[in-house]
């Protein structure tokens, strides 16, 4: 077996001194860590898991069935795009064939060059401007898919 | 602007809203902007740097009493971004940054209209100049979402001048428990989360349940999909919720709270995390509050996104920090419910409106409604109908009202087909029950449910076998997994509807799906599994003619499941304009201006969106025939 990368300690750290030491607080945790880490990274799980003395299974099982986790690295921009009944209606099928085709992903998926993460999601609650794709944190309404390399632009953008 | 100091009687608190009254009142104009999640989609965080810009190089700014304000969602997102001026109570629709030097110069400081900017009324053709003349707003009545649009979310101040904590000051100075729980008894409240229990009961029940240390919740994880209120009241007037979580406290002896806030709104957890701090500054919250020596607090808790955890026992094991499975509901949550100690959750809505009741009282709000559904409910109006956004009516008005009255209409005036309700644990109502008046027994009765009041607008192009389909795939992937009808029923059933749209539907299917149906509403373990054939069972009974269209005959009569149509263009009506080349997203459609264009079959993919576009009706679909690429006359 590969031995585990190590991350940087000090942002998990900083993460387990704002929290109770306790089962109640991992969710709580694991979001914290993956903003900072981008995912969630093997090793510091482990160090989550002995903190907060839940048996690493567990973490686990939290880590896997939680839609906001990832347990591997995520791109630069995220491009998510909403499947809500309004989007859907009104066009977000469409939306995501257009960026499995520019990007060769499927939802889930991270480009090689760790540039553009593509996700679904099941309604960002912004049915009025149906459908929505979501470029990091820009939401633009009434996305059409003709108009998609204009806002992964903006994401690319942000980053730079 | 908060209270300088603790508010601890009921002439201190009435002392500081009058003061904050009379400053407010004050002021020449107050210009507010809409901030909330469609407006800024739409770009309304521009428009509020233009205004403020404009704003300061006119010098008018707090101290010669011009005020700009971020306010929450006014709910006309269809419009936005939207512009409010106070006093004058002018709205200003899809105002764009380079408008602000007009709204500025113009309106504020002369009180005279922008024509350009004002709503048109669709059908008078004639524009509106008040925000409450507007027939989207006039035909509203709103309570839980009372303040929101008109006050500043991060401003303690806007909220208290506006009505906040009045209800609660009434409760904890003035009122026992028990009465306060009889008030909301009067009222005839029901959970606005969906399933409709009568709030007082649960109460009481937790009152009375043993026990030291007892929980109130919110639960803020607006899972369905379609609705937004609930993001909404957090974002735009966070203090309803504290407000009524500190009277349900008081009420059943609670001294711990839980807001469950959903992953995807982080700004209702920034808004919220502020008011609970100016709260408990203002001695609102946390010990003592309001001098009365009953302490109360409220923790904010992320969920992790998964939409099982808008289910009560679910959201309580993710609030201990495990995964969100749901138990068996033979133990109440108001016995045992967070850590198996006595819990009452509610919806952010209903927190909202117990606020409201204990204001105003609890026969006031009986005084609006339906025998058995009483005061108002909030609704977000999305999908095919033109002015989407979010509404709020008293119960029992009917569907048609909501559609033709306050949506105005479907979109490009297509033919309407259905209203689909109560997200993945709902139904779609047909034209046919257009009339029947909106309340929880109706819509359960119409076969769907009250849900948590996403109202999606369905025309002529949306494919109800197709809808079902989406309901499935979306529960496939939100089922916990912890119970077999629910965990495989739902893989199997989605795999016949896959077969289905795309042209591999066989005789016998319908009654192997409404088979499966029967065994997932009796075996599931929760609401989730149970209510997860309602989307197919109400498709398969308002829109059977769909399904057997799409078995026999290989069709899909509105033109959208993609291996059953072929798309085309018409020649002679085709007036070459160009639009249909710009929206097609894989370049199949060529041609030069004002010349007839030309459809590549080998590059279309049937996803219709140079139909939806077309202006002169020049694109057709049809059936596609067996021998792949040959077409059939449209």
């Amino acid at each position: 077996m590969n031995p585990m990368p190590c991350h940087d300690p000090a942002p998990l750290d900083g993460i387990l001194a704002r929290y109770p030491h306790d089962e109640p607080s991992l969710i709580q945790v694991l979001q914290d860590v993956h903003h900072a880490y981008n995912y969630l990274p093997c090793d510091v799980l482990l160090k989550v898991a002995e903190t907060l003395e839940v048996p690493l299974p567990r973490v686990f099982s939290v880590a896997t069935f939680y839609k906001a986790f990832s347990l591997s690295p995520q791109g630069k921009v995220i491009v998510k795009i909403c499947t809500g009944t309004a989007c859907h209606i009104r066009g977000a099928p469409q939306l995501v064939d257009e960026l499995e085709r520019q990007l060769h992903l499927k939802p889930g998926q991270t480009t090689q060059d760790m540039a553009f993460t593509l996700k679904t999601v099941n309604c960002v609650g912004a049915c009025a401007m149906a459908p929505l794709v979501i470029v990091n944190e820009k939401y633009h309404g009434n996305a059409k898919a003709a108009e998609m390399t204009g806002y992964l632009k903006t994401g690319s953008d942000d980053v730079r | 602007m908060s209270a300088e100091t603790r508010v601890e009687s009921k002439a201190a608190f009435e002392a500081w809203r009058d003061r904050l009254r009379t400053e407010r009142g004050g002021r020449k104009a107050e210009v507010l902007v809409c901030c909330g999640t469609g407006c800024l989609a739409n770009g309304a965080r521009d428009v509020a740097e233009a205004i403020d810009g404009a704003m300061r190089a006119r010098g008018l700014d707090a101290s010669v009493g011009f005020f700009e304000k971020h306010t929450g969602c006014h709910g006309f997102c269809e419009r936005g971004p939207l512009v409010l001026l106070r006093p004058s109570g002018v709205l200003y629709t899809r105002v764009k940054p380079r408008d602000a030097k007009a709204i500025v110069e113009e309106t504020v400081e002369k009180g005279q209209i922008v024509q350009k900017l004002l709503y048109r009324n669709p059908e008078t053709k004639k524009p509106v100049e008040k925000y409450d003349e507007i027939p989207f707003y006039a035909n509203q009545t709103r309570v839980a979402m009372r303040r929101i649009g008109q006050i500043d979310p991060t401003d303690l101040g806007d909220a208290v001048a506006a009505g906040a904590y009045a209800g609660m000051v009434r409760a904890l100075l003035e009122m026992k428990p028990e009465a306060v729980i009889a008030e909301v008894e009067a009222s005839g409240l029901r959970g606005r989360g969906g399933a409709g229990f009568a709030t007082a009961r649960k109460w009481k029940s937790c009152r009375q349940a043993k026990g030291e240390r007892k929980f109130i919740l919110c639960n803020g994880d607006e899972g369905d999909p379609g609705a937004f209120k609930d993001r909404s009241i957090m974002e735009g007037d966070p203090h309803s919720v504290v407000e009524g979580m500190v009277i349900g406290a008081y009420a059943v002896g609670a001294h711990e709270g839980y807001v469950y806030v959903r992953d995807e709104y982080p700004l209702a957890v920034v808004n919220l995390t502020l008011a609970l701090e100016q709260a408990r500054k203002a001695g609102l919250l946390g010990k003592n509050i309001l001098g009365t020596g009953f302490d109360f607090d409220i923790r904010i808790s992320r969920g992790g996104g998964a939409f099982v955890c808008g289910e009560s026992s679910a959201l309580m094991r993710s609030l201990e920090g495990k995964v969100g499975e749901p138990r068996a509901k033979y133990v109440h949550a108001t016995d045992r419910g967070l850590f198996d100690l006595p819990t009452v959750l509610n919806n952010v809505e209903t927190w909202s409106d117990v606020g409201a009741i204990l204001e105003h009282g609890g026969a006031w709000f009986a005084g609006m409604g339906t025998a058995k559904s009483k005061g108002t409910k909030a609704f977000s109006l999305v999908g095919k109908v033109k002015n989407t956004g979010l509404i709020e009516l008293p119960m029992g008005t009917t569907m048609r009202h909501i559609v033709y009255g306050i949506g105005g209409g479907i979109k490009d005036d297509r033919p309407f087909k259905a209203v689909q309700t109560g997200g993945p644990s709902g139904g779609c109502v047909p034209a046919s029950m257009l009339d029947v008046p909106v309340d929880y027994e109706k819509l359960t009765e119409a076969g769907s449910m009250m849900g948590s009041g996403g109202m999606i607008v369905m025309d002529d192009r949306t494919c109800m076998v197709d809808v079902a389909r989406y309901f499935l795939k979306f529960l496939v992937e939100e089922s916990c997994g912890k119970c077999t009808p629910c965990r495989e029923g739902l893989k199997q059933m989605l795999a016949m509807y896959e077969d289905l749209c795309a042209g591999r539907g066989r005789e016998g299917d319908l009654a192997r799906i409404e088979r499966l149906a029967a065994a997932m509403q009796l075996g599931s373990l929760c609401d989730l599994g149970r209510s997860a054939p309602n989307p197919v069972l109400s498709t398969l009974k308002h829109f059977r003619d769909e399904y057997v269209a799409h078995i026999r005959d290989k069709d899909c009569p509105a033109g959208i499941c993609r291996d059953l149509v072929i798309y085309d263009i018409v020649a002679e009506r085709c007036e070459g304009c160009r639009v249909c080349i710009k929206a097609c997203p894989t370049g199949a459609i060529t041609g030069e201006l004002k010349q007839a264009h030309v459809l590549d079959q080998s590059k279309c993919i049937s996803c219709g969106s140079c139909f939806d576009v077309c202006p002169t009706d020049a694109v057709v679909w049809s059936k596609k025939t067996a021998n792949a690429g040959g077409k059939e006359a449209a």
